[in-house]
């Protein structure tokens, strides 16, 4: 038996990805210390030769091994936006692990073999193959977490995320389990013919499906599945921290989106009320608790979990009952414009945290913030942009955003919804401004003068030049993106 | 021709938003203020080529500015709608704006951070005009969520006060909340005309239900009251006033927070389908006009006074809209932006005069010592009050005799004693501020001194305009500004309405009778008999200190919102020590828990139901950190409960229903 | 003897709910993750009884997957361990709490 070349071909941005780890962890011992640059520009690199790929795959649907990958538009969107965000932070991260003296070169084939599992998941066609994916990134980001190991907080991280992580996949694993014993099959497509015949309503199906969402739920950082979020953020390096809130979070979702709608698609009411339930608490939630947090990682943790709220309005929107084809597609089609939009403002975020040094340290209190302005006017600019995006003001992209998806909402008769999160999305102003407020309002101390500074490195620059670019660009000129975005949606069923 | 006078308008302050921005620290002051001020003086020049075109052709005529395509079934582009409205608007917005400007360069002398207030003094010019030239929502909105920012930015300007920020904050979140009633209407409007041009919604309009008008209408009126300060969310504008003063001329007088009244108008078909919206502005208006003018009484703080006073005014303008009367709405923004421009400025050159003193009771017989700002601050004083023939007379009187004359009565009321209270409060001030007996500090009044000319000129320059300003609007009902607006802010339907001149002739009579009594009764008690006012407060302390507290509004608001969830987070506290941790252990203490679930019941079901009002925001977010133990078995354990509810939820959905005739159960 | 295939779920359950309820009381991190994998495990032994039972080799297939999973998972977990045994000389999860709030 032998393995089709034409099915190797489809998942070639995968391999070269996992081919060039695995020549990183190869050539990392003997490069001398001061070229191991060198195997970051490789990485880089190689994401450059995937786009190239994987920009051939729009407009196309292929499926190979047996159906166990598909490859079409929405992947190929959803593998875009991993590269872009996986290019950042490998960028963001050449200077920091510096600065923290963690520069290994592995952490680059962590990043890389990280990205091979979202890929996986992105465009796994069966529950197997989105199960490895899931576990591929979910394993390695346990250990990018660590990767202060020298510093208790990031051990601490690490091991709680791999606790409460394998727990989370003990359950979706069961709930997979559970259902292949409904529907005799983990292809998403065999199982939709099943859970809308003759498995309809099953309550053992009912019950995997639910294993399903806690699973998935954990993975984006859904509440009540969140703990884990904000303990990790805080505790991880500021780049893993920004490539687990961008990179992981967005792959979860497309997977997510792909199980429930290919294999869920017909039994909407099974699920969306679920979905609606568990959007509405995450983004209170999130809002509300991120207003008392005095770190800014926590804090951005609790954003994220709340931007993971919007974007189920998404998901919502696209497994409401009753409403036209046009208006369900609208649902997706927002969701993964919000996301690409979340992506480019949290990373920027995320990247004034990293470069943000207060004596040997990571500036990683609001306080530290203090008087910014004063100091880096350009910084405390694009700070400035980043949370006006994050707090969905225009003309910023994170406005644009929110727009959409509170349409795509009222759209599908959810005006409720949209007005919901329009107040959360009011009061979020409250926490991202204050980050403003200490920035340009409160004078620094003479200590904090002395100690706190930004570190700028070349590549930081592009990041924050990508991210800021995105930002303001994406708010004026959201029409391609959205195009792209049109045209990758998923069939609805 | 015409279209690059409309695309200039916004563009010179945007440039000089960018320069100041970017490049404003490699200059001196002095250009930095020249460049704010002169980019402003240009719009007000294009503004007045405009105004000569649209005089001539006063039908609306859109310029597309952008083409900015959304994709999708949705196209919104940044474009410019100039019709008599929108001129009006820009008239006022860059006029008034580029007096303030003006004096803002010798108010604001010497402050450190100069560049910067001027950046954002511009970039709140430039979104005052995207929110008033807009063509369609979108770009109202943008516009609108801009003044905000810039309203935000602007007044926590004095940062090491933290009052300041705090204020800014306060402005900022009230604000967004209309902001959201806004976004939401946008998105009703979009989903039941599938477009966002005023052109297309506004002609179609008659297609709209009353139920899905007066749903729009409301949300939209959200919005206006939180931008424009009525009841109940009027508490920030008092407390904005810790900006500069400049600022709160401009943002906090003239233009933003009138933006809700232009709002109202520029979408009056809409209201016009829905009564009840319709009602409510009216009502809201006319309360807000007469609780913040009773506020306004016995205050002690000269900006405060002015800012209550503001939110009354605005009261008048909202009573105005509600009652039918857009065209009178407009004139008394036009009016009440001219003379509360010049109070605030004015009152700017006394705080400039006595370093920085702002309490009124510090005062008093200024009038030699700054005649040019007594001056001045007399006909504002006078505008305001509405004694003939300033500008204020006219527009107000006119708002109060449509309301009579087309049967509001108890409006007009409202109205009435507001009349009676403004004049008072308003004379009461410049009593004690200019008359009487000289109570400032010693040390102050050595240095009291006029301002200088760079001040003073468009002080007077204002105090022209409140004294003309009026007859713009002259005969009543049938001025020059009636026939300007009359395409558009006349009601949808209204019928001329024949009202004969002895009764306007009466009700003017009514209105200047209502102000010589109050300037009357403020004569007597701060003049006359200057302890008397004293003797009041003594007499009925509970009246007097409520008053001066602003009927604990903002007391009440903290007690609904902070109180509670400083006990719900004790609360949460107990759940997280108690019931958690049981769950985890899985002790059956079956005993124990009932007796303490009595206890608890007692202590908190019970003490929280009553409470249950305003638990909304901080509690959960302090309850929750409570929850985020940093036990991971605290997680898992919240993660199983999660999976539990699911499971209930979707039991409680499926039995009884479709399950029961599954083959599965 | 035929057991019918309902056994190896109802046992499965009762697997699965130890190493859930494991993970929920034991404080000692090695125990912990011995009860997910006995959670995982549960999930082995509902693959293997329904994939014999609907005549399907795929659930078993899926068996292979998980457990290589599983064991790639237990040897970054122990990794994890050691280096907060380093750390703090100490297993105990509830030891660990710098994170929180």
């Amino acid at each position: 038996m032998s393995i089709p070349f034409v099915d190797l071909a489809t998942i070639l941005p995968e391999l070269l990805i996992v081919g060039i780890a695995c020549l990183v962890l190869v050539l990392d011992p003997i490069t001398p210390t001061a070229k191991k640059d060198f195997l970051a520009w490789m990485s880089l690199g190689v994401l450059a030769v995937c786009a190239l790929v994987t920009m051939e795959d729009f407009g196309e649907t292929t499926v190979a091994f047996s159906g166990l990958v598909v490859v079409d538009s929405y992947a190929a969107f959803w593998k875009m936006l991993l590269y872009l965000v996986s290019g950042l932070t490998i960028l963001l991260s050449m200077s920091y692990l510096k600065e923290e003296k963690i520069d290994l070169a592995e952490y680059y084939a962590f990043v890389l073999l990280a990205l091979a599992g979202m890929m996986v998941m992105v465009s796994g066609a069966d529950l197997l193959t989105i199960y490895l994916g899931i576990e591929l990134m979910s394993i390695t980001l346990y250990i990018m977490a660590g990767f202060k190991r020298f510093e208790a907080r990031s051990i601490e991280a690490s091991a709680k995320y791999f606790v409460l992580g394998a727990f989370s996949s003990g359950i979706l694993l069961y709930g997979i389990s559970l259902l292949f014993g409904v529907t005799g099959s983990t292809r998403l497509s065999e199982i939709a013919a099943v859970v809308n015949g003759p498995a309809l309503n099953d309550p053992l199906m009912l019950l995997a499906l639910m294993l399903i969402i806690v699973g998935f739920g954990f993975k984006v950082a859904a509440v009540p599945f969140h703990m884990w979020t904000p303990d990790v953020y805080e505790g991880a390096p500021t780049s893993v921290t920004a490539f687990m809130a961008v990179a992981s979070k967005a792959a979860s979702f497309a997977a997510f989106l792909r199980v429930l709608l290919e294999a869920f698609g017909g039994v909407k009411p099974n699920w969306n009320m679920l979905i609606l339930a568990v959007c509405l608490i995450t983004v209170a939630l999130g809002n509300l608790v991120a207003i008392v947090q005095t770190n800014v990682k926590r804090m951005l943790a609790y954003s994220s979990i709340a931007h993971a709220g919007y974007a189920l309005v998404g998901v919502v929107v696209a497994g409401w009952v009753g409403v036209e084809t046009g208006v369900s597609s609208r649902g997706v089609s927002s969701l993964m414009l919000y996301l690409a939009i979340y992506s480019f403002m949290t990373i920027g975020a995320f990247a004034m945290v990293a470069i943000l040094r207060k004596g040997g340290l990571e500036g990683e209190d609001i306080e530290d913030f203090t008087g910014l302005a004063k100091r880096h006017k350009g910084g405390a600019f694009l700070m400035l942009v980043f949370m006006i995006s994050l707090a969905g003001i225009p003309p910023t992209a994170g406005f644009i955003g929110k727009f959409y998806l509170f349409m795509a909402a009222v759209n599908a008769g959810l005006a409720w919804l949209a007005i919901f999160g329009l107040i959360f999305a009011a009061i979020s102003a409250f926490y991202y401004l204050r980050i403003v407020m200490v920035m340009y309002m409160r004078e620094p101390s003479p200590e904090h003068e002395q100690h706190t500074r930004l570190v700028l490195s070349p590549q930081v620059s592009v990041v924050l030049a990508c991210a800021v670019a995105g930002v303001v660009l994406l708010g004026i000129f959201p029409g391609p993106l959205v195009s792209i975005a049109d045209l990758s949606i998923l069939p609805i069923k | 021709m015409f279209d690059l006078l409309v695309l200039l308008i916004p563009l010179f302050p945007l440039l000089a938003v960018l320069a100041n921005g970017f490049y404003g620290s490699r200059y001196s002051h002095e250009w930095a203020g020249r460049l704010a001020f002169g980019s402003v003086g240009l719009s007000f020049l294009c503004t007045l080529g405009v105004f000569a075109s649209v005089l001539s052709n006063p039908e609306p005529r859109e310029v597309l500015a952008w083409s900015w395509i959304f994709g999708g079934d949705l196209s919104i582009n940044l474009a410019f709608l100039i019709d008599p409205l929108t001129t009006v608007m820009l008239l006022v917005v860059t006029g008034v704006g580029f007096l303030i400007h003006v004096y803002s360069v010798g108010y604001m002398h010497g402050e450190e951070g100069f560049t910067r207030f001027f950046t954002y003094m511009n970039l709140f010019m430039v979104s005052m005009l995207l929110l008033v030239m807009g063509s369609n929502y979108v770009v109202m909105f943008i516009g609108w969520e801009g003044v905000g920012l810039c309203s935000y930015l602007l007044i926590g300007y004095y940062y090491e006060k933290v009052s300041a920020g705090k204020a800014a904050t306060k402005a900022f979140v009230v604000n967004r909340i209309g902001d959201a009633g806004f976004l939401i209407a946008v998105f009703l409007i979009f989903a039941h005309f599938g477009s966002l041009d005023y052109s297309t919604v506004l002609t179609q309009a008659s297609s709209l239900s009353t139920e899905m008008a007066t749903a729009i209408t409301i949300c939209l009126l959200i919005g206006a009251f939180g931008k424009s300060a009525q009841l109940p969310l009027y508490t920030w504008l008092p407390d904005a006033m810790e900006g500069p003063t400049p600022v709160s001329a401009l943002i906090h007088a003239a233009t933003m927070v009138t933006a809700g009244v232009y709002m109202v108008v520029r979408n009056h078909v809409l209201f016009d389908m829905a009564p009840i919206a319709l009602t409510t502005v009216g009502i809201i208006g006319g309360l807000t006009a007469l609780f913040a003018a009773t506020i306004g009484l016995v205050q002690n703080d000269i900006k405060r006074v002015l800012a209550y006073s503001t939110v009354s005014q605005l009261g008048y303008m909202f009573l105005a809209c509600g009652v039918g009367a857009y065209t009178a709405a407009i004139f008394h923004l036009v009016t009440h932006a001219f003379f509360k421009a010049l109070l605030f400025l004015s009152a700017g050159a006394v705080i400039h005069s006595l370093h920085h003193e702002q309490d009124i009771r510090k005062m008093g017989g200024l009038y030699k010592k700054i005649p040019i700002t007594h001056a001045v601050f007399l006909i504002g004083t006078l505008a305001i009050a509405g004694i003939p023939p300033l500008a204020g007379f006219w527009s107000k009187d006119e708002i109060m005799a449509h309301a009579f004359v087309h049967g509001y009565y108890h409006l007009y009321i409202l109205a009435a004693i507001g009349a009676f209270l403004t004049s008072f409060y308003m004379f009461r001030l410049t009593y004690l501020t200019f008359y009487g007996q000289s109570r400032v500090e010693p040390h102050v009044a050595k240095h009291i001194h006029e301002s200088p000319p760079i001040m003073t000129v468009p002080l007077m320059i204002l105090a022209g305009l409140a004294v003309v300003g009026g007859f713009l609007g002259v005969p009543p009902e049938h001025g020059w500004f009636h026939s300007f607006l009359h395409d558009v802010a006349t009601p949808v339907g209204a019928a001329p309405h024949a009202v004969d001149m002895s009764t306007l002739l009466g009700l003017m009579g009514a209105a200047v009778s209502i102000a010589l009594a109050g300037w009357g009764l403020a004569h007597y008690m701060y003049s006359v008999r200057p302890q008397m006012a004293n003797e009041w407060a003594e007499k009925s302390p509970q009246a007097y200190t409520t008053l001066l507290n602003k009927y604990y509004v903002d007391e009440f608001y903290d007690r609904v919102i902070v109180e509670p969830f400083k006990k719900l987070g004790m609360l949460w506290d107990w759940v997280d020590r108690h019931i958690i941790d049981r769950f985890v252990n899985g002790i059956g203490k079956g005993t124990d828990i009932s007796a303490e679930a009595i206890t608890w019941t007692e202590k908190h079901v019970i003490y929280a139901g009553l409470n249950v009002v305003g638990y909304g925001n901080h509690l959960l977010a302090w309850s929750w950190r409570k929850l985020q133990s940093g036990m991971v078995h605290h997680y898992a354990a919240i993660l199983i409960i999660g999976l539990a509810v699911l499971i209930h939820l979707v039991v409680l959905w499926f039995t009884g229903s479709s399950i029961a005739g599954s083959s599965g159960y | 003897m035929d057991v019918p295939v309902s056994y190896y779920v109802v046992l499965s359950g009762i697997v699965f709910s130890i190493g859930l309820v494991g993970v929920l009381i034991r404080r000692n991190i090695i125990i912990i993750l011995l009860s997910v994998e006995l959670m995982l495990n549960a999930t082995n032994i509902n693959f293997v009884a329904f994939s014999s039972y609907l005549g399907n080799l795929s659930g078993q297939v899926f068996v292979f997957f998980a457990l290589t999973v599983a064991a790639a998972e237990v040897a970054v977990g122990l990794a994890i361990i050691i280096a907060l045994y380093r750390h703090s000389a100490s297993i105990n999860i509830d030891d660990f709490r710098l994170l929180k709030w």
